[in-house]
């Protein structure tokens, strides 16, 4: 009796002292919501005042999806956004915009606010991330904003068979560990190139880094031609930009009044523009990423 | 020599059905994206034919089995492929064009370019459980071990082709390999009849000439 009442006492102390411990070890990151998806197990988490959407994977490197700063919402937390938002600079207001990949959000939130008459289009694959992205990251369907649950590829096919057109499309359908195959290929990007009117500008969120890169860009370029690309200064991805029209340049052009406006999101753009290089890095004997080849998980 | 044949010819079936059913899931991809309910579609229509091959297998197994029968399976599989190398971007396109909800659409297309291939590929085992069993007493045992094979067989090819043919080959290529694994079966099983054919003949000649 004497032996169990001793066992019990100090399994009570293993915990609480194991409770004190992991308490300490995430006192600063706070999990507020987790959703099990079909796709996935999506967690939101709060630090310090910047709540992120977080896809979980066993890595020990978490990739976050989206993130806000609570304390000033307009405040850019995310580089790469920071720098797609540049593409205001080829048409400051698109009339029909495509995003491939919500995430929370963000982007359509803001383009919104600055080109109000804009129609936005987001298409996401995990009806939980859309409802997530309203819940906790002020994303908000109304007239002009609108999301559809779908496979990129699907939506982006469908909507070249009724015809539509858009101004600008965003790709951002990358999580940072896994990378739908079907949307890197040259096939794909034709049909986004088709889809885009006249001098329509494409906008990539993709990463800097491994074998990858190679295909990658070399995929872009066979499509497009030429390349404006974005390096996020202090993160490992980049935004590539790229238009349907002849002689591409994503120039400083910005007018004053927007200038004025971005940099209510913590926008320099100035500063930004110098990230920005046509500088062909990659080594352009690189394979072609297409239908029939696209092992893009593997050649990470 | 004969039961090798069988074995090895049961392991390579399994093989090329997974490899097949793996690129399933690339062909549909531009068209209907690799959402969950996609791979519904194709387990549901290779379940589905395999069930149907099965079935008909063992039915067509019943009647005087022979080597050259179990060949013909080969020749018509290999060539029941031969459609998806060629039609298939036409077809889904069609399918595509016709049906707007990709969970349907997805499962149309597997059917048409998937189902007829991987029935003649399901065929394949009972039949050779009918070619290797003698006695009624040894044909759960007969047919364990082929299950093991065959099966054997599909795990090599779905971590084949998911690790390393997508990286050395583009699509079509592998649906040619797949191709061409089915008709070299339906060779060496004509090449085994016919040799064991003439050593039976040759063994009843000489058996007549001593007499």
């Amino acid at each position: 009796m004497r032996t169990s009442k001793k066992v019990i006492t100090s399994l009570v102390l293993c915990a609480a002292a194991q409770l004190f411990t992991s308490n300490l070890a995430f006192a600063k990151l706070v999990e507020v919501h987790k959703e099990r998806s079909i796709y996935r197990n999506i967690v939101i988490t709060e630090n310090k005042g910047i709540r992120c959407m977080q896809f979980e994977t066993r890595r020990k490197k978490v990739s976050n999806q989206a993130c806000i700063n609570l304390k000033q919402p307009e405040q850019l937390v995310f580089e790469y956004v920071q720098g797609t938002l540049l593409g205001l600079a080829h048409n400051p207001t698109p009339k029909r915009v495509l995003i491939l990949g919500l995430g929370g959000g963000t982007l359509a939130n803001v383009i919104h606010q600055i080109s109000p008459t804009s129609e936005i289009v987001s298409v996401d694959i995990d009806p939980a991330v859309v409802k997530l992205a309203k819940e906790y990251f002020d994303y908000q369907e109304n007239q002009q904003i609108k999301s559809e649950i779908k496979d990129a590829r699907v939506f982006v096919k469908r909507a070249l068979l009724q015809k539509q057109q858009f101004d600008w499309i965003i790709l951002d359908a990358f999580n940072g560990d896994y990378i739908p195959e079907h949307l890197m290929t040259q096939e794909f990007l034709t049909e986004c190139k088709r889809l885009l009117s006249a001098n329509g500008l494409l906008a990539a969120n993709t990463f800097s880094t491994s074998d990858l890169y190679d295909h990658e860009s070399v995929t872009y370029q066979k499509v497009f031609n030429q390349l404006d690309i974005f390096k996020a200064p202090t993160k490992g991805n980049r935004v590539i930009f790229a238009c349907n029209c002849d002689n591409f340049s994503l120039t400083n052009n910005l007018s004053p009044q927007l200038n004025n406006q971005l940099s209510r999101y913590g926008l320099d753009s100035n500063l930004l523009f110098e990230s920005i290089t046509d500088m062909v890095d990659w080594d352009v004997t690189a394979r072609v990423l297409t239908d029939e080849y696209s092992p893009a998980n593997l050649l990470k | 020599m004969q039961k090798l044949i069988v074995i090895l010819l049961a392991f390579s079936a399994g093989f090329s059905i997974m490899s097949f059913e793996l690129l399933g899931g690339r062909m549909l991809a531009p068209y209907f994206g690799s959402s969950v309910y996609v791979w519904g579609s194709i387990i549901t229509v290779f379940m589905l034919a395999l069930s149907l091959g099965y079935l008909t297998g063992g039915k067509l197994s019943v009647k005087q089995p022979s080597l050259t029968k179990f060949a013909s399976i080969f020749v018509v599989a290999a060539l029941a492929i031969l459609p998806s190398i060629f039609y298939s971007e036409q077809l889904f396109e069609l399918v595509f064009a016709w049906i707007e909800d990709p969970r349907y659409g997805s499962l149309v297309a597997a059917t048409l370019v998937f189902l007829l291939p991987s029935v003649v590929m399901g065929m394949i085992s009972p039949y050779s459980v009918r070619l290797l069993t003698v006695s009624t007493q040894s044909s759960g045992q007969t047919a364990g071990f082929l299950y093991f094979i065959s099966t054997l067989g599909s795990a090599i090819g779905t971590i084949m082709t998911s690790f390393y043919l997508v990286l050395w080959m583009e699509v079509s290529q592998i649906l040619w390999f797949i191709f061409a694994i089915l008709a070299s079966c339906a060779v060496l099983a004509f090449a085994t009849f016919t040799l064991t054919n003439k050593t039976t003949s040759q063994l009843t000649n000489n058996a007549v000439v001593s007499e």
